[in-house]
């Protein structure tokens, strides 16, 4: 072992302001709002699955195939060159547009996640007994209210580890955008290694860092899934 | 929108002077599947030795099972490819680092094996609840039996609970095919790679990635149709999928 003799903390100690206050507000900000954007169409994606309009349902289950069928980092580049694009004409622009960084990113994962946060939120709005949707119209509640009121909160709260264990999942992906050398923690961790030549002690920090914050969250899925089994 | 479609590009020839544009992607297409079905070998066997591991009353088993299972799957694939591609031979003594920066086509054995160990935390943890959910009478049976452990596993609880998982291990294969386009970032020119090159050479942005799309997608179908028969040959009689 000749590398532990030179091993260089101090490189790690002299860019941590700039891995965490840059790199992970970025890497973080995504995970939240990615998820957030993920969940919102996710669920209206299900809706449209499982709605009694077969076109909707149709189309919803094109989308969902469609994305799931395609790596990331492809969808990523795709995304990277067509959004500019489609800003151009939703703007009637007479270019394409330009789109920063944060914002395409934020863009490719929204449309991706949403995909997968669908089918969770399908399943569970199955989950639901018919019983309930049956009783909210006999109440006089009119679809958008049955499902605002009785069936998304339960189906929401039902698979909140599942969203939870996908969002660690979300956190881990968003490096990904290290292929459009955009500075998130890792690309920051990259960036830092490659100027000061110090590939092995930087790759190791930012594993490091990964390992403790997905083991640390999922621990926390885990406890949160107890405690909802005991409530039910 | 601006933008100059070409769907003739396909046809014309690359810089590369490996035949034409379509060469080029099929190329990309050929180490996309090398890649991810040497991934998935080593997936499957070293996630059924964890995944058996787990199931074992052993407490050491369990430990060693548990651990590398977590280890794999708390790191983004892409931290994990730069391990064994940046980190891994620097840490080995000098001569054995060396050999290994200097192995030939070094990106594509790094994909394989990290893509397939990423992916063999996932094998594990399917052929374990594959294992747990057989009725406990069967491992019982076999111990009256006077089976050993290894003959158990052999003959009664692994090929039931293979074909128990088979649906979910035909995702997992599509995610190994999916996750071998990570291996860009250390320089493995797959499908995706491929793409990306032939967006810079001839500046088709959307054809070289619709092209590549459409590849994925017939992957895809090959794939889950392929396993499909796979399911209906090995269906265990009785069983929901069963004849």
């Amino acid at each position: 072992m000749t590398m532990i003799g030179s091993f260089d903390f101090d490189v790690i100690r002299r860019s941590l302001p700039y891995l965490f206050l840059e790199g992970m507000r970025f890497t973080l900000t995504l995970t939240a709002l990615a998820a957030f954007g993920g969940l919102v169409f996710g669920t209206l994606i299900a809706l449209m699955r499982l709605s009694s309009y077969k076109v909707l349902g149709r189309i919803a289950g094109f989308y969902v195939d469609f994305i799931r069928s395609l790596p990331l980092v492809l969808v990523i580049f795709w995304f990277y060159f067509l959004v500019p694009y489609i800003g151009q004409w939703l703007t009637g622009a007479s270019r394409p547009i330009t789109v920063g960084a944060f914002a395409s990113s934020l863009i490719t994962f929204i449309a991706f996640e949403a995909a997968y946060f669908s089918e969770i939120m399908r399943a569970g709005i199955q989950s639901i007994s018919k019983g309930q949707p049956a009783a909210a119209s006999a109440l006089g509640l009119t679809y958008a209210q049955s499902m605002r009121y009785v069936v998304l909160p339960q189906a929401f709260r039902n698979m909140l580890p599942v969203l939870l264990t996908q969002t660690i999942v979300l956190f881990q992906d968003t490096s990904l955008v290290y292929v459009l050398s955009i500075p998130d923690f890792l690309g920051a961790a990259s960036k830092v290694a490659q100027r000061d030549g110090r590939l092995v002690e930087m790759y190791l920090f930012a594993a490091l860092v990964y390992f403790v914050i997905s083991c640390v969250a999922s621990y926390g899925v885990r406890r949160l899934q107890a405690r909802i089994a005991i409530v039910r | 929108m601006n933008y100059n479609w070409n769907w003739h590009i396909f046809l014309e020839p690359n810089p590369m002077g490996t035949g034409t544009y379509l060469d080029l992607l099929l190329s990309g297409l050929v180490v996309t599947v090398k890649v991810s079905v040497l991934a998935w070998i080593i997936a499957l066997v070293s996630g059924s030795v964890i995944g058996v591991l787990r199931t074992l009353p052993s407490r050491t088993a369990s430990w060693i099972g548990f651990c590398w299972v977590e280890f794999f799957r708390n790191m983004p694939l892409l931290v994990q490819l730069f391990l064994w591609f940046f980190v891994l031979p620097e840490l080995l003594p000098r001569s054995a680092g060396l050999w290994l920066k200097q192995l030939p086509n070094a990106p594509f054995w790094t994909a394989a094996i990290g893509v397939g160990f990423f992916m063999s935390a996932r094998v594990a943890v399917q052929l374990q609840a594959g294992i747990t959910s057989l009725p406990r009478g069967q491992k019982q049976a076999s111990t009256a039996l006077g089976l050993t452990t290894v003959q158990t596993y052999r003959y009664v609880l692994l090929p039931m609970a293979f074909r128990i998982i088979l649906p979910p291990l035909t995702s997992e294969f599509l995610n190994t095919i999916k996750n071998s386009a990570v291996a860009i970032t250390i320089g493995l020119i797959e499908l995706t790679g491929q793409a990306r090159s032939m967006q810079e050479f001839s500046f088709q942005v959307f054809e070289a990635f619709t092209a590549a799309t459409v590849l994925y997608l017939l992957l895809n179908f090959v794939v889950v149709t392929a396993m499909r028969f796979l399911e209906r040959y090995v269906a265990i009689p009785g069983y929901i999928t069963g004849k």
